[in-house]
């Protein structure tokens, strides 16, 4: 009974079960090809890096109350700036070259997500709002550097951000993960998880007790920023070149659902990053699973609607209690302890 | 027990005298946004008709309303959402599924008197189950219409994922229509889509100020919690405003289909976006409980008059006027901010 | 009155929330043209008991009968359609209309569906007249002050032609002459046949206008009595019980604390310190060891004057030395640095932190100032919980439960807690009594007590003059935003002399 009550239970049963039809579907699960890992799984979670990455930024923006729209532009504006970088290079090849244009990128991205900061923590406009502006504006932005045209790159160490292997696992998937523990030691061995949830839950509070919001607000921001612009790298490095249209579009919505998914509420306090990894690597199984058992991929979105759907459904109190009748008392019930 | 509230004193709040000075300058806050787009649009025309030739042709004018004739529509249902502090993100995906099951039915021999309502019901329906999911199980809006949007794109790419031309003869009767309306020295041609929408602009501005419904939408956005405890029907508001947004999205999906005699799954990819954009510059509060149509109606010719400067330039990348229009919702979103802060 | 049958009448309301019995087996009557009160202390079932009459809970059992017909009330449109009508505490109503909207909205005069707004302002200015209220009908309700807009909200309930008029604490926020308005529009009302069921803090005014009440304790019916059949005194007794008793020993101990100031360092010191608007420019020093308390109404600046010397807000006047040296305190974080704690009297929307732990709320201000990247070890941050907990005496003793499911009286404990484990020079602590049991009143109070002794400043507010008697050596009279006079609390200091005070003005 209490596993069943475990927010985290009904992604997971559902992730189990997607995984257990590609197991059956798909001829090759996982398997060992050239001395890297291949198949299915590899597939699923290659492809499940850029919304990792977008995803655990919304995760900690999300806890202090906030969100932010504008990841999708972000992604788009550092894929462009660093292929149009690496396409001036004489030798695109030169992996010095290259690893100073991913780094110009992502700096590029960590001010973006600054100013997102700024806007909410220092001028006080509300987060969805706040990152409208940069949402509708950075897609232009994208589109000026690449001319409107798509950038090709040839440039290998590039491309393996998206599609190369080291240690016989994909090279994306391990700079998710490897942000994924970052973060999680970030905000679990210091003390800013705790900060974090004290400011989504009561900013007010969380001043009086002598918290520096604003800089924290700001902080999370900026590495929001600076992991969208890390996944759009991952996403135009694996096309080999800048798509300012597509890049990134509607990653916003996904990734706020990958955090809801997994059990972080949207008006901030308690958040979960093994949960978001959780959501996001769901969402992308989902994906995975409904092109392998043949369902024409128009259906994706359906399938995805049908999620949604079921997952909030089950999270919200007041389905349960009206479906299942547990509890009688109304919402306002909550507040009445201390009342 | 002595207690020192026996007779507490409210200073600082002031008396009826403090409170009529006060409100000197208040009821103009509420315009002032209105004002500044009313403004930024005459510049913007004055502007352009100073730089381009035939820009001052009052067919501009009337052209950004058959131009911009489902935005408009869309952006009206929108409002009212946000009026009452929600927001809508399926109203494209609805818009996309419209044009889709328009055309296919159309295609399929339907007529076209049976397929109009069905459309526009099918809009309401998605609307009014996104409401009710909102309210019944108090899903965010935020999610709840995602869902939406997801549901309405995915049954519409299921439905066909190419374009599909409309044929029908009422639907191309329509489409070649042309209004001509006495403006200028020769008169200006519109079609009959910018009518629906400025009527449905007409409509909507009528219905929140003198209606029952109209008034509540607003009691909602400002307090829906007091608007409950006032016995007003919150939750019955509620899935009426998300009903009338997708009655809007459907009507808009029409308009879309007439106006291209094609239905297509892709169409109105973002124009949420736009619609929430031209909701804001237009002095529309977010957070629910002040703005007007007459706003969100500014809000559209702005962002149509960018694109119609860009179009007359011509030398212009068409990103910019995505560029700008951030730009503009960064301006007035700080002006608001300036001036709610003000008036605290 | 007797002779009529009841109005409204209430038999054996039982209503439960989870791990609490808020109402147990309550009755409760009213007729039509009576006055009557409900009384009890914060937590009584007060609040509960009127949130199922006016449809905003369900009851769990029992039995509400209208008019003699049992009614099943299940939300507030259906209670104003039979007859009920509400005045909440915080004004519910929605500022960013205008008056006669507030006052009409879901009733507006219509013609053909369209809202008659000439008349329906004609109507609203002609109700206000009514009630004595001159105002712009067609101005935003939020261009007025919350006195008037609690009066906006009555006006509301008086247009809806109501059986049954609640008044959920409407005085608060009003001063006395609106509260005779007030009283007025309520005679007049009783008068036309209204049954009003009347809350207030304020014991005066429930004898002033009160015909008949009832007290709750604990979710319980203790009685219901003609007003004129029970003294104040014994109101008092039924309300809180036989705990008085153990408030009695403390004050012998503060007596003796009072002479322990002379001497003593400085703590702090302010030089016309002031906020244009919130408080006039005062001069105040507190000593390492002392207890000083600020006695003044609601709204009377004893708050704002407390934020400036935290940093809360931003003083635009004046000066300040902590430990003799001059500081600027911009944020609570500098204050914080300067040894200074602050506890809000918002304790649920200001000091706690609802979804997080007894625990995380304890260590949050000392994490705070030690900064993110130095983490308390875990080992550290339950050493000092567990010896506050049991310290403090925090029930549920449990540190991992979330603090929102705490009484108010452990929330405040938790929050002393908190500023504790700062080991601060200077403790200020707003209300921090208010709105919890006499037991943990009496805890609190000793504490306060003790941490003097050990050598703390405190700064206390109090909307309770004993308490503010009894604990503190030095007593700061506030009034209209004006520090107006300091006293010794000398033994011939007592409860009328500041009224006087407070009540004139004067300086001594």
């Amino acid at each position: 009974m209490t596993i069943l009550k475990n927010r985290l239970f009904w992604p997971s049963l559902i992730l189990a079960i997607l995984l257990g039809i590609n197991m059956f579907t798909s001829q090759q699960f996982l398997m060992i090809q050239d001395g890297h890992l291949f198949g299915t799984l590899i597939d699923i979670l290659r492809g499940s890096a850029p919304l990792i990455l977008v995803a655990l930024g919304m995760t900690l923006v999300i806890a202090t109350g906030g969100i932010d729209l504008s990841v999708g532009s972000v992604m788009a504006i550092s894929g462009a700036v660093a292929c149009l970088l690496i396409s001036e290079l004489g030798d695109q090849n030169s992996v010095g070259s290259v690893l100073l244009i991913i780094g110009i990128a992502i700096g590029a991205s960590l001010l973006l997500g600054l100013w997102n900061g700024v806007l909410v923590a220092a001028v006080g406009i509300q987060p969805i709002i706040a990152t409208l502006i940069l949402m509708v504006a950075g897609r232009g932005v994208a589109q000026l550097i690449t001319e409107g045209q798509i950038i090709n790159v040839r440039s290998e160490p590039y491309a393996t951000l998206g599609s190369g292997f080291f240690l016989a696992v994909p090279v994306a998937f391990l700079i998710a993960a490897a942000a994924v523990v970052l973060t999680i030691l970030l905000t679990r061995r210091t003390a800013l998880g705790l900060l974090l949830e004290s400011v989504g839950g009561s900013p007010t509070a969380s001043r009086l007790a002598g918290i520096g919001a604003r800089r924290i607000t700001i902080m999370v921001y900026v590495v929001a920023g600076g992991l969208a612009g890390l996944a759009g790298l991952i996403y135009s490095a694996n096309i080999r070149s800048a798509d300012s249209i597509s890049a990134g579009s509607l990653i916003e919505l996904d990734a706020i659902l990958a955090v809801v998914i997994g059990g972080t509420a949207l008006i901030g306090g308690r958040f979960s990053v093994a949960g978001t990894v959780l959501g996001a690597i769901l969402i992308q199984t989902l994906t995975v699973t409904v092109v392998a058992i043949d369902i024409r991929p128009e259906a994706n979105l359906l399938f995805k609607a049908v999620v949604v759907v079921a997952l909030c459904l089950s999270q919200s109190p007041d389905f349960r209690a009206k479906v299942f009748g547990r509890f009688k008392s109304r919402p306002a019930a909550r507040e009445v302890a201390a009342a | 027990m002595t207690t020192m509230d026996m007779t507490p004193v409210v200073k600082g709040g002031g008396g009826p005298e403090l409170n009529k000075r006060r409100r000197v300058y208040k009821p103009n806050t509420k315009h002032v946004p209105i004002l500044a787009t009313l403004l930024l649009l005459v510049i913007m025309y004055s502007a352009g008709a100073a730089n381009y030739r035939n820009f001052d042709d009052p067919s501009v004018i009337v052209n950004l309303f058959r131009d911009n004739a489902v935005l408009l529509v869309v952006a009206v249902g929108m409002t009212f959402v946000i009026l009452t502090g929600g927001i809508d993100l399926s109203v494209g995906a609805v818009i996309s599924l419209t044009t889709t099951l328009t055309a296919t039915l159309l295609q399929g021999g339907w007529p076209p008197l049976v397929v109009l309502p069905a459309v526009l019901l099918l809009g309401a329906l998605i609307g009014a189950g996104q409401g009710a999911v909102i309210h019944f199980f108090k899903v965010e809006p935020f999610i709840a219409t995602l869902a939406g949007l997801f549901l309405a794109r995915g049954l519409a790419l299921f439905i066909n994922q190419h374009s599909i031309p409309i044929r029908d003869k009422v639907w191309t009767a329509i489409s070649d229509y042309r209004i001509e309306l006495p403006i200028g020295e020769d008169g200006v041609v519109t079609k009959p889509i910018a009518i629906v929408a400025v009527l449905a602009v007409l409509i909507a501005a009528a219905v929140l100020a003198w209606t029952r419904f109209g008034r509540n939408v607003y009691a909602i956005g400002g307090n829906a919690d007091s608007a409950l405890l006032m016995g007003l029907p919150v939750g019955r508001t509620k899935i009426a405003v998300y009903t009338i947004s997708g009655f809007c999205a459907a009507l808009g999906g029409v308009l879309f289909s007439i106006n291209s005699t094609s239905g297509w799954a892709l169409q109105g990819n973002g124009l949420e976006l736009d619609a929430i954009a031209a909701c804001v510059i237009g002095g529309v509060l977010l957070t629910g409980g002040s703005g007007f149509v007459w706003g969100t109606l500014l809000g559209v010719l702005v962002s149509g008059l960018i694109r119609t400067i860009i179009n007359f330039d011509g030398g212009l990348n068409s990103a910019w006027a995505r560029i700008i229009i951030g730009v503009l919702l960064f301006a007035f979103i700080v002006m608001q901010r300036i001036v709610t802060r003000k008036a605290k | 009155m007797g002779e009529q049958p009841p109005v409204l009448e209430m038999t054996g309301i039982r209503k439960v929330f989870p791990g609490v019995v808020a109402l147990d087996g309550v009755d409760f009557r009213l007729f039509p043209g009576e006055i009557h009160a409900l009384m009890g202390e914060n937590g009584a079932g007060k609040s509960t008991l009127i949130k199922t009459l006016t449809g905003v809970y369900e009851i769990d059992g029992g039995e509400i009968k209208l008019g003699g017909a049992p009614v099943r009330i299940s939300g507030p449109l259906q209670a104003q359609q039979a007859g009920v009508s509400t005045v909440y505490q915080e004004v519910n109503l929605c500022t960013n209309l205008s008056v006669a909207e507030n006052i009409f909205i879901g009733r507006e005069p219509r013609k053909f569906g369209k809202i008659q707004w000439g008349k329906m302002r004609r109507r609203a200015a002609e109700l206000l007249a009514r009630l004595e209220l001159d105002l712009d009908v067609s101005a935003p309700l939020d261009t007025y002050s919350l006195a008037i807009q609690q009066m906006v909200a009555i006006a509301r309930a008086v247009d809806i032609e109501a059986r049954v008029l609640i008044l959920d604490e409407p005085t608060s926020s009003l001063d006395a002459s609106e509260v005779e308005q007030l009283f007025r529009v309520m005679r007049r009302l009783k008068e036309s046949g209204v049954a009003i069921l009347f809350v207030s803090h304020f014991l005066d005014q429930i004898y002033e206008i009160s015909d008949r009440l009832t007290v709750l304790r604990n979710g319980q019916l203790i009685g219901e009595h003609k007003i004129e059949e029970l003294s104040q005194v014994q109101l008092v007794e039924k309300m809180i019980g036989k705990e008085l008793a153990a408030l009695e020993d403390l004050e012998d101990k503060a007596q003796s604390n009072r002479e322990r100031a002379a001497g003593a360092q400085p703590v702090l010191e302010a030089k016309g310190l002031g906020r244009t608007g919130a408080i006039a420019p005062y001069d105040l020093t507190i000593h390492e060891g002392e207890v000083v308390g600020l006695a003044g109404l609601l709204g009377s600046g004893r708050t704002e004057l407390a934020r400036l010397l935290f940093g809360a807000d931003k003083p635009d006047q004046g000066e300040l030395k902590v430990a003799g040296k001059p500081v600027n305190l911009r944020s609570p974080q500098v204050a914080m640095k300067h040894g200074i704690a602050f506890s809000s009297e918002n304790r649920r929307t200001e000091g706690i932190i609802g979804d997080l732990s007894v625990r995380e709320n304890i260590i949050l201000a000392l994490q705070a100032s030690r900064g993110w990247t130095r983490p308390i070890p875990r080992k550290k941050q339950d050493e000092i919980v567990d010896k506050y907990i049991k310290a403090l005496q925090i029930r549920p003793a449990d540190p991992e439960r979330p603090v929102r499911n705490l009484s108010g009286g452990n929330q405040q404990k938790v929050l002393l807690a908190r500023w504790l484990i700062t080991e601060p020079k200077l403790l200020i602590i707003d209300e921090p009594t208010r709105g919890i049991d006499v037991g943990a009143k009496a805890e609190i109070q000793k504490l306060v007590a003790e941490l003097s002794d050990g050598g703390m400043a405190v700064l206390f507010v109090s909307a309770e003059l004993e308490e503010v008697l009894r604990l503190s050596h030095q007593i700061l009279v506030l009034r209209d935003r004006r520090l107006v006079e300091k006293l010794e609390n000398t033994a011939d200091v007592d409860a009328d002399r500041i009224m006087q005070t407070i009540a004139s003005g004067a300086t001594s």
